[in-house]
């Protein structure tokens, strides 16, 4: 159709009113935007196509895979014990559940109970690092929204707790610190202090958080009934974490099937009403509150005993040994280059992580090498119903509904 | 045998072909064609009541008549059980209908199985790679007879076959 054509049928001129038929060319049709990969907001690289209908959005494909690695191959190629710091590599923002959720995965498989010491420098670990996690989702959130003063207070804290990484384990984020059947090493005296002092600092911090976000309006505008999922839906579409329970689901497998020591301890699962993108906000902080009262509670009932599990034929020997004792160089050699014998059979194991359920699933066939290792991340799943939940809404809620989620590229291709 | 099992069995006698139960978690293997109204009735049956979509995954066994197993795994947040659902699929003729109208996260799940291990899913409203490149000719990473290395381009460097 030529030009004039094109005017002549859309744009009939009004007789009463000749004036309409000096207005400008229009045309309504919809638009195609990309967003990303490189855009500040989808922390890592991930594009999404969007279908606009002026500034409504109709339809957004994402597009992933720019940090694929290859992980589930690797895992195929390498020892269980050689996999532990490839975990650390999925979600780089909080690599100690990653080793925290693989490492119970194959205690499943070996059918290896976990010394209760071990399991209480476990959870400690854990909840610091869902603190960590969710102060790094809090002020990254609120600063794609545009408040960025929270951000500047959240890292603040962050610090604190990665310097106290740094000196458990030697490293702030790649951590590595969890074996399989145990943890790497005991706190220590210096360690304990430093946890007791960050508990007693943190909660009136969080408060803090709260107030710069709860009072802003525009915050406030852009999250309350934004990106709502049912219930009934979110659980269709595999969500969790706080996504999920901000639908109002109550599903935290920490409560569900408790593991490590959190049945020993007394802590609330906080829950939403609309699933939106405040509620989820709501259940963050609120789990910042819990995680303190799980921590402080495991501090309080933790008993000396051993940090590793008796079951010399899977776990590591003690590093001291290693360096000492030639038997146990050569148990620490031959773990690492050709592994334990793992009985043939499959199991699937999924663990809370501050994002919503990480499950590994292995299939062994016997020998020291997983045949099959299939890593179910919440980040991945959660873009599965991007399209779901940003229909109808504004192209600047594109940016709130990737925050919703809290993704992690990282994680998310694998 | 599972409560659960025993009730595929008894509804699906033609299509039941094994269940094992090892370390608590139950395994249900069907025949392919039965995949889908297994998996309505396990979503659909208030005894059973799977509502949430947990992972699905495949595994290449090359030795076997039957190549590729396709593992879709579900939970039921309200029973408090887990359930794996698995059926073998051929390499000659590799497709399986899809859960996507059952679960709605099927959708990128059964995409990451077709991208990594090639298998087809019938009735998936959009099934292309997810992971790799849209124009990935190089086959599919995840199946057993895939060097880790990689093919294609990485042979065109000198340095990293020098030591062949």
């Amino acid at each position: 159709m030529k030009f004039e054509d094109q005017r002549e049928t859309v744009y009939k001129v009004d007789p009463e009113h000749p004036e309409t038929a000096m207005l400008p060319l229009q045309r309504t049709e919809e638009l195609l935007l990309n967003m990303g990969p490189q855009h500040p907001s989808t922390h890592g690289v991930l594009k999404v196509i969007l279908e606009l209908e002026g500034e409504r959005l109709v339809k957004s494909t994402p597009v992933m895979g720019y940090l694929h690695r290859g992980v589930e191959k690797l895992a195929e190629e390498g020892t269980y014990h050689q996999f532990i710091p490839h975990t650390d590599r999925l979600d780089y923002v909080c690599a100690m559940y990653n080793n925290f959720a693989y490492c119970r995965a194959v205690e499943k498989l070996m059918n290896i109970t976990v010394p209760e010491r071990a399991e209480y420098l476990r959870t400690i670990v854990a909840e610091v690092q869902r603190i960590i996690g969710h102060q790094f989702w809090l002020g990254t959130q609120a600063l794609d929204i545009g408040a960025m003063t929270v951000f500047f207070y959240t890292f603040r804290d962050r610090e604190i707790l990665l310097d106290w990484f740094d000196e458990l384990c030697g490293a702030r984020l790649t951590t590595s610190w969890y074996r399989i059947g145990g943890v790497e090493r005991d706190l220590t005296p210096s360690l304990l202090a430093k946890l007791k002092a960050f508990l007693d600092y943190f909660p009136p911090k969080i408060d803090e958080y709260q107030v710069f976000l709860e009072k802003n309006r525009i915050w406030l505008a852009r999250t309350k009934g934004v990106a709502v999922i049912s219930a009934e839906d979110a659980l269709s579409f595999g969500l969790s974490g706080p996504t999920l329970r901000g639908s109002g689901v109550d599903y935290d497998l920490r409560k569900y099937e408790p593991y490590a020591a959190y049945g020993k301890c007394d802590f609330n699962v906080p829950v939403g009403k609309n699933g939106d993108t405040y509620d989820r906000y709501w259940i963050r902080v609120m789990e910042l509150y819990e995680s303190v009262k799980i921590v402080r509670q495991c501090l309080e009932q933790m008993q000396d005993g051993p940090i590793m599990a008796d079951a010399p034929s899977v776990t590591l020997p003690p590093k001291n040994r290693v360096f000492t004792n030639l038997e146990s160089m050569i148990q620490q050699f031959k773990l690492f280059s050709r592994g334990f014998d793992a009985p043939p059979g499959e199991i699937y194991c999924g663990t809370e992580a501050h994002k919503g359920e990480l499950g590994f699933y292995i299939v062994s066939t016997g020998g020291g090498k997983p045949y099959r290792l299939k890593i179910r991340s919440p980040s991945f799943i959660h873009m599965g119903a991007f399209d779901h939940m940003s229909r109808g809404y504004m192209i600047a809620d594109a940016v709130t509904i990737f925050g919703t989620y809290d993704i992690v590229m990282g994680e998310c291709d694998r | 045998m599972h409560a659960i099992a025993e009730r595929i069995e008894h509804d699906f006698p033609n299509a039941f072909v094994g269940a094992t139960e090892w370390r608590g978690d139950l395994a249900v293997t069907v025949k392919r064609d039965a995949v889908h109204a297994v998996a309505r009735l396990l979503r659909d049956d208030p005894n059973i009541d799977c509502d949430y979509m947990v992972h699905v995954s495949s595994v290449d066994w090359p030795d076997d008549e039957e190549r590729f197993e396709v593992v879709w795994e579900v939970a039921s947040i309200r029973k408090r059980h887990r359930i794996r659902l698995k059926t073998r699929v051929p390499e000659s003729d590799c497709v399986v209908n899809s859960l996507t109208d059952v679960w709605h996260g099927a959708d990128f799940m059964e995409r990451e199985v077709y991208d990594m291990m090639g298998i087809r899913f019938r009735n998936h409203p959009d099934l292309r790679r997810i992971l790799m490149p849209d124009d990935y000719t190089e086959g599919y990473p995840l199946r057993k007879d895939f060097p880790l290395q990689g093919k294609g381009w990485r042979d065109t460097f000198e340095f990293l076959n020098e030591s062949k």
